[in-house]
């Protein structure tokens, strides 16, 4: 008896010991891509190349390569000013569409969120032809708008504000409306206030999509003037000799402001990932 | 507080109800406006589109109307891109649903240490750009690049492998590029699904005899059965629009081994020849694709 409660005991930690093991693992391999790609970004192509692990000396050498070949401080503006405006925007259009849904439905406007959802469906390569005719008719090609216009509508984020609106008490609305504050008044000053963490969620969601948006720029933004962080990365790695310490500090800078988001906003961004299903 | 007495009046037009219903359409038509004009308005429009031939200023129906459609069958690259990402659809999307539902389950128990660092560090690949991180899986995989000397000096391979050369380990380092990136983001799904289980039952099942295991297949999957669908079908809808990492990491080569539809699509739309009608008809077979399986995944999800 004494020696089967010995095996199990030994049994037991062996098995979280070898789950500790495997989740070290793991963590090293999802994080090791990146802490290298940013220590190469001090290193020359040589010993990127050859696995050095750790910072050598050329970061301000890369910094200057990348500089004088890749218009970085135009990509790095194109590329907040498109991300910053779409967040904005996605925030206005969505949270306001998302409460109408929720707090005023009736039959017809269910119908027509079911509908809107089925755009969930559609994938936007699917679409591609027909959007690049309609922007260059539109004149806005290499525009920030023509950037965000088609992002900033999408039934992802109605429906998560839509689902944040489902906790918004009702006695709050009925009290403001005794009040005398109009419909769009308690929207403004009663439920955005209250909904700060979903509208924060919601803000690091469309940031980090909007900043690593490839394909509609690439295809819409063709001058080397509206070149964003993403394009600029790409372009790094053309030519016959590559110098892949400018690539690396070009994939840096590109990932510094996603991490930043990421490390500040974590909670956020796993609320947005997770309650888009709830 | 309004002193004066209500002047006598016909009944408005607009009662309380009739205006906070108004209200409601109006503070929902910019977003439904905005999704009709830029996601139905275009897809109507891009099936028009597959049916016309010509340079992009001057397209025109053809003759015979599916002409797009009969050139797509016998165009052998097309087929190579369906092929190709049918490949990653079939390998990539359960492997890595399986394996963010084990990480899942491991970091929920509640007696591990260190959980919100193993969670963190799995789930920071989703901070990367597609496009950064596909720049660093090429640099990483070069052919003088860095996995082969780790390799060579560790004594797993006699000579260098030519990675991205070569159509099947080209192929894997795209696979093993995707996994990297998205495991992360479906565990964060389900780690929060599970959340939502009460403890006890495990509790319960292990006061029955039931292994670490036999709780995963018999309570966690089943009770995680609806988020799991979801993120196929999320997962099925990513891959079949795969385009950063085929342009990124191997620019479809070689000789279009791994050449993603949309990497295609774009291609005809921009490059050489710029064919926009027949770009229309390839992209018009992945919303058809997306829909038939994302159709499938739903049926299959409900019968267990």
């Amino acid at each position: 008896m004494k020696r089967m409660k010995g095996k199990d005991y030994w049994k037991k930690h062996l098995s979280r010991g070898a789950i500790y093991v495997f989740l070290i693992v793991v963590s090293f391999i999802s994080v090791f891509p990146l802490y290298w790609a940013f220590i190469s970004a001090f290193n020359n192509t040589a010993e990127i190349l050859g696995g050095r692990m750790l910072p050598s000396t050329h970061f301000v050498e890369n910094f200057k390569n990348l500089i004088e070949t890749q218009q970085v401080g135009r990509a790095m503006i194109n590329s907040f000013a498109t991300s910053i405006l779409q967040t904005l925007m996605t925030l206005l259009v969505c949270s306001i569409a998302g409460y109408g849904f929720e707090i005023y439905h009736d039959k017809y406007k269910d119908i027509v969120m079911t509908i809107l959802m089925l755009a969930m469906m559609v994938p936007f390569v699917a679409i591609l032809v027909p959007m690049f005719q309609m922007f260059s008719k539109m004149k806005l090609l290499n525009t920030w708008v023509g950037f965000f216009l088609p992002n900033i509508s999408t039934p992802f984020m109605i429906m998560f504000f839509r689902n944040s609106a489902r906790n918004f008490p009702k006695d709050t609305i009925e009290a403001a409306r005794i009040d005398g504050l109009n419909e769009l008044q308690i929207f403004v000053r009663m439920f955005v206030p209250m909904m700060r963490p979903t509208y924060a969620a919601a803000a690091t969601m469309t940031f980090m999509n909007a900043w690593n948006a490839y394909l509609w720029p690439k295809v819409i933004m063709s001058t080397s003037d509206s070149v964003t962080m993403p394009m600029l990365v790409s372009n790094t790695n053309t030519g016959y000799v590559i110098d892949f310490g400018v690539v690396m500090m070009a994939v840096t800078l590109c990932s510094l402001p996603t991490v930043v988001v990421f490390f500040l906003l974590q909670k956020q961004f796993t609320n947005a990932v997770a309650g888009s299903v709830k | 507080m309004n002193n004066t007495a209500p002047a006598p009046r016909k009944r408005p037009f607009l009662t309380v109800a009739r205006k906070q219903n108004l209200a409601g359409w109006f503070f929902l038509a910019p977003a439904a406006l905005l999704i009709f004009y830029f996601s139905f308005y275009p897809m109507f429009r891009a099936f028009l589109n597959s049916l016309m031939t010509g340079r992009p200023t001057a397209l025109a129906y053809s003759d015979p109307l599916i002409r797009n459609y009969q050139f797509m069958v016998k165009d052998k690259v097309f087929i190579q891109s369906v092929t190709n990402t049918l490949t990653y659809l079939i390998i990539q999307v359960p492997i890595m649903l399986i394996l963010a539902v084990i990480f899942a389950t491991l970091l929920n128990n509640r007696d591990l240490k260190f959980r919100g660092l193993f969670r963190t560090c799995i789930f920071l690949p989703c901070a990367t750009g597609l496009v950064a991180y596909s720049m660093i899986f090429r640099t990483l995989f070069t052919y003088d690049g860095m996995i082969n000397a780790v390799l060579l000096k560790l004594g797993f391979i006699k000579e260098a492998i030519n990675w991205l050369n070569d159509p099947t380990t080209a192929k894997a380092v795209i696979i093993i590029g995707l996994i990297w990136r998205w495991t992360g983001y479906n565990m964060i799904f389900y780690l929060s699904a599970m959340q939502g289980i009460d403890y006890s039952i495990y509790e319960a099942a292990r006061i029955d005899g039931a292994n670490q295991a036999q709780q995963l297949l018999k309570i966690t999957i089943p009770l995680l059965k609806p988020i799991i669908l979801v993120t196929a079908i999320m997962s099925t809808n990513g891959t079949l629009q795969l385009f950063d990492e085929s342009v990124n990491l191997t620019n479809g080569g070689p000789a279009n081994a791994t050449i993603t539809m949309s990497h295609y699509i774009y291609n005809t739309m921009f490059r050489k020849n710029p064919n926009f009608g027949y770009a229309a008809a390839m992209s018009f077979v992945i919303l058809i694709m997306v829909a038939v399986l994302a159709a499938i995944q739903m049926k299959v999800g409900d019968k267990r």
